[in-house]
């Protein structure tokens, strides 16, 4: 769309990140070469520029993690909470005294926004750790009887949508509560939890609490299978989230999963359209529509389907998409060449299969992943883009006449992670949301995420809830 | 069924079968499944010899099929909208009035556990006094778990979010094998104190106090399909039910080692809640954990919004 007013470019500047040839794993205070001595490159996705390469854990490394997290746990799990607590809360000061680095360092090596990693992902990330520091001491307190003890040793592997973010969200309550990790990043994004290692040592965390092992879904799955973890924490795909509860089937490890969504946002005809649509935009486009709790359902009252359309339609044209470095772009790139053909293929058997396919006008950049803002109407139950969790920035939207008809719809999934609900009515916002089967329910806003709030889903969403003090139970001997 | 021989039953010297003189033969009870509020045989139309610890015959149960299991998982997922929708308060009150008809029947359940477990009678009379106890125990937290487990999150910003628990749908549950009857309401009542609905694998030994359950259920105001009450071979029922795409949630109690690994593994399937066999003490009273273990967490934001005021002048 011409637009009266052209913005300029306004690229932060990367000169803040240092960032290094090579890291190795970390492992009981040190960094570390692999045992086979195997390495993997990471790239930026808004570039495909090699940005590092990193050592590539096996599953000899995963015993010396393991080893090195139950010798420090003994120590860890001995200390009193206010120490343990203080740990923490220089974790979550140093994580705010270096914020603008590791949200350039993020937006680097994930290929999102600026404006996401600097105003949502790092400010929630010191939160976390703040938080929970102050639970350390205070676990008497939280409902699990007067002296929870910690579990031992936690095996956690996390995703690549929220890199440092889903760091935050296993690695604090973890020690908080006593415990000692393990932590597998994705191995598209393994930097910014490479810099928290650093983090730990400015903290003096002691050796061994903490544990990073850059690797595969191989790496992941040797420190799922270690005998001598304890607990295993798991985000990311539902289909492996079931090969995980296969895997510790029979064993006394406790695990909790959060996995796939397919969130329904249902708007009723009374809602304000303008907050809906930007409600809705939130929903689907934040991250690139990389979030398992995305709102990639749009449940549009019929009445006002035409309307509703046409806003959404208009608002997608003044997106930017681009440079992610850019302060004032809105989408960045795709994670992976591999998600980006993810995302293409089930674009493609959404087209072949009838829905009706809308892009703004988008200019996509010559190198890099980049998929352009997509819509899907006349969209039934029975689409694949309609069933299938897409994870990118692509929406489809169905309509309802009535509430009930709403609900059933919504519920209509194999997941229950989220969903949204616009109206002013708020009798309609109880009723709906008391209805939905879904572990977070927005109304009237969407994808707000807070420390204080237990997260997580129903069905095959997965298993248990992080944040607030739902979240302890994970890690507490309960 | 059996190729064993045949023993006396325990009808032809019961107390129940005698009168002074003259000698009067006991009706004998045909025990039958208890699905959707219903006492269906066993659609396959078997039944198994169920003896006393002395080997004396008390009754044929029915051993249920895979059918059998899946009937009453269509039955436990059509009670489940109303009775998790019903108010807490109700469902305490349904479940005190199970607690009552249980004290009305004290004597009866005393001589089936006595016989189910070779007790003897004060030994079965402590088993029941506390089973019924435990009842009213779960009665009365159906309208106080939310509080305890729910709550309000202080957010940072212009919005206020609550999490409220919710049941997380229909949950198999393998009631113990060696308690009859203590151990079966324990893992029975707080799975539907909560909302749940229940299909239950009774005690495979000793299944006739859980087909007794399921006529006190029946006349308790417990709506039809909440619980439904299953016997015969554990390892047969429990198969169909942790793999089914329609079941939420397992209780593995009642499983051994081996068998509750394999259910794990099937459950996996569709990521069902499951809840591992522990020890346990059934006399000592329960924590909240079998309350949690099969409720999900709901949490619901919404803007705070402004009055166009900037704080309070007192």
């Amino acid at each position: 769309m011409a637009s009266a007013f052209e913005y300029a470019p306004a690229p932060e500047s990367r000169s803040v990140v240092d960032i290094a040839p090579s890291y190795g794993l970390f492992i009981d205070g040190e960094f570390t070469e692999a045992a086979d001595g195997r390495v993997f490159k990471t790239v930026s996705p808004s570039t495909e520029e090699v940005l590092s390469e990193v050592a590539r854990a096996g599953a000899e490394d995963v015993d010396r993690a393991v080893g090195a997290a139950r010798r420090a746990f003994v120590k860890w799990s001995a200390l009193p909470g206010s120490e343990r607590a203080k740990y923490l809360f220089r974790i979550a000061r140093i994580i705010q005294e270096r914020s603008r680095e590791l949200a350039v360092l993020e937006t680097l090596d994930n290929g999102k926004p600026i404006k996401e990693t600097r105003d949502a992902d790092l400010p929630l990330v010191a939160a976390h750790f703040f938080y929970y520091a102050g639970w350390a001491d205070k676990l008497g307190h939280a409902g699990f009887g007067t002296d929870p003890r910690p579990l031992g040793v936690a095996g956690q592997v996390i995703p690549w949508n929220f890199p440092l973010l889903m760091l935050a969200w296993k690695i604090a309550p973890a020690l908080a509560t006593g415990n000692t990790v393990v932590l597998k990043p994705a191995e598209t994004t393994p930097l910014s939890a490479l810099f928290f290692a650093d983090i730990c040592r400015q903290a003096g965390l002691p050796r061994g609490v903490v544990n990073i092992l850059p690797g595969y879904g191989d790496t992941g799955a040797a420190l799922v299978a270690h005998p001598d973890v304890n607990k295993v924490a798991f985000t990311g795909s539902t289909a492996v989230g079931k090969a995980i509860a296969r895997q510790v089937a029979g064993t006394r490890k406790k695990v909790t999963l959060e996995l796939g969504g397919k969130g329904a946002n249902i708007v009723f005809d009374d809602a304000p359209i303008d907050q809906a649509v930007e409600g809705i935009v939130t929903g689907i486009f934040f991250n690139q529509g990389q979030v398992c709790c995305a709102g990639s359902r749009l449940l549009v009252q019929e009445s006002i389907h035409d309307e509703l359309l046409d806003s959404l339609k208009r608002r997608l044209s003044t997106l930017r998409l681009g440079d992610p470095l850019d302060k004032n772009t809105d989408i960045g790139a795709i994670n992976s060449a591999e998600q980006l053909a993810r995302i293409g293929s089930l674009v493609e058997q959404g087209e072949a299969e009838g829905a009706e396919r809308w892009s703004p006008a988008c200019e996509l950049p010559s190198a890099g992943y980049w998929f352009a803002p997509t819509l899907f109407t006349n969209v039934t139950q029975a689409h694949t883009v309609a069933r299938d969790e897409i994870f990118g920035p692509v929406l489809s939207v169905l309509t309802f006449r009535t509430p009930d008809e709403a609900v059933a719809k919504a519920n209509n999934t194999q997941y229950g992670l989220s969903a949204g609900i616009w109206t002013e009515k708020g009798s309609r916002i109880l009723a709906v949301a008391n209805k939905l089967r879904a572990g977070v329910v927005w109304s009237n806003t969407f994808n707000k995420f807070d420390p204080t709030s237990p997260f997580g889903g129903y069905k095959e969403s997965g298993h248990g809830r992080e944040g607030g003090r739902h979240g302890l139970e994970a890690y507490l001997d309960v | 069924m059996s190729d064993k021989p045949k023993k006396p039953h325990k009808g032809e010297k019961d107390d129940r079968g005698e009168s002074g003189g003259n000698r009067r033969l006991s009706v004998l009870k045909t025990y039958k499944l208890y699905v959707g509020g219903k006492f269906p045989r066993s659609e396959s139309g078997r039944v198994y010899e169920v003896t006393d610890s002395k080997g004396t015959w008390l009754a044929n149960a029915p051993r249920a099929s895979r059918k059998d299991a899946r009937d009453a998982v269509v039955a436990a997922r059509k009670a489940f909208g109303g009775w998790s929708g019903a108010t807490a308060y109700n469902r305490g009150q349904v479940l005190y009035r199970v607690a009552e008809m249980l004290e009305g029947r004290r004597g009866q359940f005393v001589h089936e556990v006595a016989d189910a477990e070779g007790l003897s009678r004060a030994q079965a009379a402590e088993q029941v006094d506390a089973t019924i106890d435990r009842w009213v125990w779960y009665a009365g937290w159906t309208d106080k778990i939310a509080q305890v487990v729910g709550g309000g999150n202080p957010v940072a910003g212009p919005f206020f979010n609550l999490s409220t628990p919710e049941p997380t749908g229909v949950v198999a549950v393998l009631a113990p094998q060696e308690s009859s009857f203590l151990g079966l309401v324990s893992v029975v009542a707080p799975v539907i104190a909560t909302g749940n609905t229940a299909v239950v694998i009774a005690s495979e030994r000793s299944p006739l106090p859980a087909l007794s359950l399921g006529e006190v259920l029946a006349t308790s105001d417990l709506p039809g399909g909440v619980v439904n009450i299953l016997t015969g071979g554990t390892a047969e029922i429990a198969a169909p039910l942790a793999a089914h795409q329609d079941v939420n949630a397992i209780d593995l109690a009642g499983a051994g080692e081996a068998l509750a690994k394999e259910l794990e593994v099937a459950a996996a399937d569709n990521l069902k809640r499951v809840l591992r066999p522990q020890p346990v003490d059934h006399f000592a009273t329960p924590g909240t954990e079998r309350l949690t273990a099969f409720l999900e967490t709901k949490t619901v934001w919404h803007p705070t919004g402004a009055l166009g005021v900037s704080g309070s002048s007192y």
